[in-house]
């Protein structure tokens, strides 16, 4: 009996550290972060401290962007001296492993224990949409540099969250650029779209594209979905090749995209492809996609003194061109920098109606005014994917 | 279409079979529902990748490390995790608790940094890709390559269960394991073996099934093996045809539901198969009816 019982307490302990390993690995992904990365409080000396935090994916299907977004917020971090105004700045880094769920806990964490008044993340759409929740109901500012979809800063109820900003253009205007591109530029008449099912980004931007491309004269003759643990698109990409489209919009982030993509020409569907800012990251397969474009928010390649001075400044601190993610996530520090300057408060309230109120702010990514709903008015670009690696600046258009 | 949809279901369907009879095998020998299986898979498919890219060996070399490589995780899981339970006559949910367990465990510990590391990564494939159109019909060498090796792989394990001594010791521990060990077969050496060819297949399967679809990630296993583990059961846990039948089933109605419904019901579709034939053969198509306890 007690050898049946002492056996029972092994299983469960081996079962308890296989979960364990689960709910620790973002703890302990983040603690390094969180540990090393934050400065020392302020001593004593009556110097202002204000502590804001970085919700980002710094592992798992989108790491690169990520790792882009935290590079940035470090950057602007350093250039501002660590300051805005009178306050001196704390930050704290968190990984959300691009999980909605995941993202909700240490928004929760961050504000409730770490005590920030603003956040800057997340980079994805399905994780900063519940995250604005959460951040809006505890009148913390949010500002994401990359979270594309309406939902950020409008509720389902349609009300505005008048806590969440972000640096980056909407859905409905990448969706229409995509479409009006394909149609002026790419002179295609018919188009298949296949995008996943369970993610508000991928939705949102099939949606806008199909609106606009009908609109303007194309037709959808194929429209298919996925799911996120889906591998195999081979029945999916037989069926939309039988309906011989001339393009495929592909709205996933770079991961699926490029699954997708290799798949598509074993199915003999080679036919330029087109997607959007999720594109954006070294770990694209540019082979497969090689000739597709995808609708972005800078180049590095455009000649603009602020765009060229980043540029350098990035590759001084890391080594690499800097990607969109990382020109977004500095954008949106600098903005939120802008706003605790002006505001010169800790006072959520005030920082918050200083960045809504700012008017032709300089950034990376073009002038930002804020609309009523929170959302930059800025142009896009086109780029296209070359086979070595690069990408090459098309157009810029204009909203 | 309907030709070109047939080869996509065969694909899937295939890969599933190589999945489902490791976990067919040791369900037929030892009753236990090995959860880690899925795992061993993605194991094998990340020992392959890193065969031919990381050490540079031939892709032929590096499968077959692979799947000496998987056999010999699965022969160790089965000493350290399962065997001492069964040596202690544990009840048999504690194993399949421990199966969990261990699945866990390989999961998160290919997460580590130091192992594979938690990201996705691209699989470059070691051949160029080709694609022959006859007809209205297009194959790629990729699918010609999953089906033949698949194909010779499922008669070698024909060939080793009906026609080799090791076989009929294997049939003989899953028919009766007390009978065989009175007639002096060692029945450690069988399931061990057992775990091993199973292990080496799951393999086999990982590496072709991140050729066919170009991505590896540590928690890849899960969704292939949870589908391979109920093609056993539709087809009959512990039955060797059975499981190839199952699992052509799933590929297919997984294709076809793509195919001619829409991708929405891919796994609905799918799944509500497996229930139906439970319903009326609780067995499985090929399974054997008798007092179970699972």
């Amino acid at each position: 009996m007690k050898r049946w019982v002492a056996l029972l307490a092994v299983v469960a302990m081996g079962v308890l550290a296989g979960c364990g390993g689960q709910s620790q690995k973002p703890a302990a992904s983040s603690q390094p972060a969180s540990g090393s990365q934050q400065q020392p409080a302020a001593q004593g000396g009556g110097e202002k401290v204000i502590k804001i935090g970085l919700i980002a994916p710094l592992t798992g299907d989108v790491k690169t962007f990520g790792e882009s977004t935290k590079n940035g917020f470090l950057l602007a971090l350093e250039q501002a001296g660590f300051k805005a105004g009178d306050y001196k700045i704390e930050y704290t880094i968190a990984d959300d492993r691009n999980d909605a769920t995941e993202g909700v806990n240490i928004a929760t964490k961050m504000i409730t224990q770490d005590k920030v008044k603003a956040i800057v993340g997340s980079v994805t759409s399905k994780v900063t949409i519940p995250v604005s929740e959460i951040a809006n109901q505890n009148k913390v500012v949010l500002v994401t540099g990359t979270a594309t979809n309406p939902k950020v800063t409008v509720g389902e109820d349609g009300k505005r969250k008048p806590f969440a900003f972000r640096a980056c253009f909407i859905d409905p205007f990448q969706g229409t650029v995509g479409a009006r591109f394909a149609l002026d530029n790419l002179k295609v008449k018919t188009a298949a779209i296949i995008y996943d099912k369970g993610n508000d980004y991928t939705v949102g931007l099939a949606q806008f594209f199909k609106e606009a491309f009908e609109k303007g004269g194309g037709k959808v003759v194929a429209e298919e979905t996925y799911t996120e643990k889906d591998t195999d698109f081979s029945a999916i990409l037989t069926k939309v090749a039988q309906a011989k489209p001339e393009m495929l919009y592909l709205p996933d982030y770079y991961q699926k995209v490029s699954l997708i993509g290799k798949q598509a020409k074993e199915k003999g569907l080679n036919v330029p492809m087109m997607g959007g800012d999720g594109w954006d990251s070294a770990e694209l397969d540019y082979q497969a996609l090689a000739g597709g474009y995808f609708t972005n928010h800078y180049s590095s390649d455009d000649p603009r003194e602020e765009v060229q001075k980043f540029v350098k400044d990035y590759q001084g601190k890391y080594g690499s061109k800097p990607d969109a993610l990382a020109a977004l996530a500095y954008d949106a520090t600098n903005i939120l920098l802008e706003g605790i300057r002006r505001a010169n408060s800790d006072d959520t309230e005030k920082i918050r109606e200083a960045i809504q109120g700012l008017k032709d702010f300089g950034t990376v990514s073009g002038k930002v005014t804020f609309d009523q709903n929170g959302n930059p008015i800025k142009p896009a670009v086109i780029l296209q994917v070359q086979p070595d690696k690069t990408q090459k600046y098309i157009a810029t258009v204009n909203p | 279409m309907f030709l070109e949809q047939l080869l996509n279901g065969l694909q899937l369907g295939l890969v599933y079979a190589l999945i489902a009879l490791g976990y067919t095998m040791v369900y037929g020998i030892i009753k236990l529902i090995n959860f880690a299986h899925g795992d061993v898979f993605m194991v094998g498919a990340y020992l392959g990748v890193l065969g031919y890219t990381v050490w540079k060996l031939p892709f032929p070399v590096a499968v077959v490390v692979a799947m000496a490589g998987a056999a010999v995780l699965g022969v160790t899981i089965e000493r350290l995790a399962y065997r001492p339970l069964r040596v202690r006559n544990a009840p048999r949910i504690a194993a399949l608790i421990t199966a969990i367990g261990v699945s866990l465990f390989l999961e998160y510990f290919s997460s580590l940094r130091f192992v594979f590391g938690p990201n996705y990564r691209v699989v470059d494939r070691p051949f160029k890709d080709v694609r022959w159109q006859l007809g209205p019909l297009g194959i790629s060498n990729i699918q010609v390559i999953v089906l033949l090796t698949v194909i010779a792989l499922l008669l070698l394990l024909q060939f080793v269960v009906y026609r080799t001594k090791i076989g009929k010791a294997m049939r003989a521990v899953s028919f009766d394991m007390d009978a065989a060990r009175l007639m002096g077969i060692d029945v450690d050496r069988v399931i061990s073996f057992t775990f091993a060819i199973g292990s080496a297949l799951a393999a086999a399967a990982g590496i072709l099934y991140v050729m066919a679809y170009p991505q590896i990630y540590p928690f890849m296993g899960i969704m292939p093996g949870l589908k391979a583990f109920t093609a056993a059961v539709l087809g009959g846990i512990g039955n060797i045809p059975g499981a190839v039948l199952g699992a052509l089933i799933m590929g297919m109605a997984e294709v076809f539901t793509v195919g001619y419904v829409t991708s929405d019901y891919r796994d609905a579709v799918a799944f509500s198969i497996l229930i139906l034939v439970l319903l009326v053969r609780p067995a499985g198509l090929l399974g054997k009816a008798g007092p179970e306890k699972v």
